[in-house]
């Protein structure tokens, strides 16, 4: 193809995306379009399956047969939503393995708050409240995405997870009406989990290299601090209820903005998550890659009855 | 307690499907493929749903005061009545397949009796089970094949397990005194009576997994009488952590 | 990484209930048949979504290619005659 014939089908593609029709895995689409979205839909994949680690680690140890089987779910949606989103990558053609390749080996990056260590029950409240809260405003938006794989299991992905963060908020409001001691539990919680939940809706716009195009693809429709401020805008009052204090000092509600002023947010530390040096960075690619390679053997032998099994019926059929 | 031995008839059942359900909830997020590790998580789930109706059941003729919750999370380790089978670590996947296969089989026996129990309540726990037992025997089952028919790793894995947990086979059928209470009245089921049928459908499928049937005739026991393995102090210290920990405070 | 087959890509069709037709809810993994339909009530039935699945494996399905859509699909579009409203009647004849 001329240089002009792809700069041509570069224009009616972004036509069509501008008049809001999906682009579906078999269209044409530009190499970039392709790689752009690979990168996004598996980091947010690699997201969820990272993020069962964290929540796992409290399921022997939840505190009623309630919460264990309301957690138990949560986490196994999770793997749903990754499985969701995998498969949404592979119409791309790029193969789950290859994907798990790129996770296992540092390549490929997840959402960085799962790097941190879930140490008493209320950080699965917290979790669920704030780190849920906050994916929610991230994924919402993607339900109508250009691409029409994503698109979809985003829809899939969201009408699922709205029992998440009510899951997380009961958790907290129970802690809040019990003893003292389970509302320190639930204020060091969100102490620790309240800047890395604002961290998690990326760097601010001027250090953001994707906006525009992702703009432009409608792989996000607002930008980083403007989701920010969103999800602080209406996570406030919901503290407030709990009786709970946002752990900076800086908050204050903007008369003029009709939003909340906040404080600055420690980039230094995002960043040295993001570059594989937060406190669990190392642990949580352990348990992945642990997982993946004693179920190797298990694999292979599925796959080899698999084999066996056509070979004995094409025998008989003969 | 006006009925002690119903009671401690249910938790006999009861802690079969709590403390496998623990040890399958252990797994996920760790499983061979995203796929496996939703199914056992699907069936910790329905165990724990089953354990939640039997102890909520045990709470009204406890009649005093203890919630599902306290029946789950506040005993000691000898008022614990599951089998030794049901606590054995998930060393690989192998034996988490091979404690679930040897089970499934004995749990659906035991359920498609139940169901016929002149307690109300149980035999409408039973019927609910039933269909969920049945998928996990049928999940189960199919594993042993894949395994025992699959990679010459995956045959001698398999039959491991199965040689090592088939010590605690015996101890299901194992009559404890409130079951005999229960079986007279007509609660209960005659779980002596099992035996034979399991034996035939557990061999017949290790046949068709390739796989031989241990030998061994020395058998384990002493979970229903709540004398348990060396495994089962750290399941339940996972289990009770939170209620131990933080007693008398809702969750 | 195993040199070894990966476990292949499967189509999952399900029912939403009696009377409606099987319909795309998505993709698994998954080593044979029997296993992609155990994986696709766990995976796509969790919220009590069907009464009936069909799996495919991947591979099996031939799609049509989006770049012959004009001469696929567009010749339908001026055959208008095969639409009721092609037909005039007078206003007062119903039920047709």
């Amino acid at each position: 193809m001329s240089e002009e014939q792809i700069k041509n089908l570069e224009e009616q593609f972004e036509a069509r995306i501008a008049r809001d029709e999906k682009i579906e895995p078999k269209d044409w689409m530009p190499e970039k379009y392709r790689q752009t979205h690979i990168r996004q839909i598996s980091q947010h994949a690699h997201s969820e399956i990272v993020g069962m680690l964290p929540e796992g680690n409290w399921i022997t140890r939840a505190p009623s047969l309630r919460r264990k089987v309301a957690l138990l779910a949560k986490v196994q949606d999770e793997a749903g939503h990754g499985l969701y989103l995998y498969s949404a990558c592979e119409t791309l053609g790029i193969s789950r393995d290859e994907l798990y390749e790129q996770l296992h080996s540092g390549k490929a990056k997840y959402s960085s708050i799962f790097n941190y260590p879930t140490v008493t029950w209320a950080d699965i409240g917290a979790i669920g409240w704030l780190v849920d809260g906050a994916a929610i405003i991230n994924q919402v938006p993607l339900c109508s995405t250009s691409f029409g794989p994503y698109a979809r299991a985003m829809v899939r992905v969201c009408k699922e997870e709205s029992f998440h963060q009510r899951q997380g908020y009961e958790i907290m409001l129970k802690l809040c009406n019990g003893t003292p001691e389970q509302k320190e539990m639930a204020q060091d919680a969100l102490n620790r989990w309240w800047w890395p939940s604002l961290m998690m809706l990326g760097p601010t716009d001027d250090m953001s290299v994707h906006t525009e195009q992702s703009m432009k693809w409608k792989l996000k429709r607002k930008t980083n601090d403007e989701l920010r401020q969103q999800f602080i805008d209406q996570t406030v009052p919901q503290a407030d209820i709990l009786g709970l204090t946002i752990p900076d000092s800086d908050l204050k509600w903007n008369e003029e903005r009709q939003s909340y002023d906040f404080g600055e947010i420690d980039w230094d530390e995002f960043w040295q998550v993001v570059k594989g040096h937060g406190p669990m960075n190392n642990a949580r690619m352990k348990a992945r890659v642990g997982a993946w390679e004693r179920g190797e053997w298990v694999r292979d032998a599925a796959m080899a009855h698999a084999e066996k099994q056509q070979e004995r019926k094409n025998k008989q059929v003969v | 307690m006006k009925n002690k031995n119903l009671y401690n008839y249910i938790l006999g059942i009861a802690d079969n499907s709590l403390i496998l359900g623990q040890r399958l909830g252990e797994l996920c997020g760790h499983g061979p493929s995203l796929e496996t590790d939703i199914a056992c998580t699907n069936m910790s789930l329905d165990l724990l749903g089953q354990v939640r109706s039997y102890y909520q059941y045990a709470a009204k003729i406890a009649e005093d005061g203890r919630t599902e919750d306290d029946i789950a999370m506040l005993r000691k380790e000898r008022e614990y009545f599951n089998v030794l089978l049901v606590e054995q670590p998930n060393t690989d996947f192998g034996y988490t397949m091979a404690r679930q296969f040897l089970f499934d089989v004995y749990h659906f026996l035991m359920l498609t009796e139940l169901e016929k129990s002149t307690d109300l309540n149980l035999s409408a726990i039973a019927k609910k089970s039933i269909k969920e037992v049945s998928y996990h025997k049928r999940f189960s089952s199919d594993w042993i094949k894949r395994l025992g028919d699959g990679t010459e790793e995956s045959h001698s894995r398999i039959q491991t397990a199965i040689n090592d947990l088939w010590t605690y086979t015996d101890e299901l059928f194992h009559q404890t005194e409130a079951d005999k209470v229960m079986v007279a009245e007509g609660v209960g089921v005659d779980v002596t009576k099992l035996k034979d049928a399991y034996y035939e459908e557990v061999n017949a499928i290790l046949e068709e997994a390739t796989l031989s049937v241990p030998e061994s005739k020395y058998f384990q026991k002493g979970g229903k009488q709540g004398i348990h393995t060396e495994h089962m102090g750290y399941l339940l210290a996972d289990l009770q952590y939170m209620q131990r920990t933080y007693p008398n405070m809702e969750w | 990484m195993s040199n070894k087959k990966n476990w292949p890509l499967w189509e999952v069709f399900v029912r939403s209930k009696n009377g409606l037709e099987h319909r795309h809810f998505g993709s698994l993994h998954a080593a044979d048949a029997e296993m992609a339909l155990e994986n696709a009530r766990d995976v796509y039935t969790r919220r009590n979504e069907g009464v009936s699945i069909w799996v495919v494996e991947s591979k099996h399905i031939t799609a049509s290619n989006p770049e012959h859509n004009g001469e696929l699909f567009e010749p339908a579009q001026d055959k208008v005659y095969r639409h009721p409203t092609f037909y005039d009647l007078p206003d007062d004849v119903k039920h047709m």
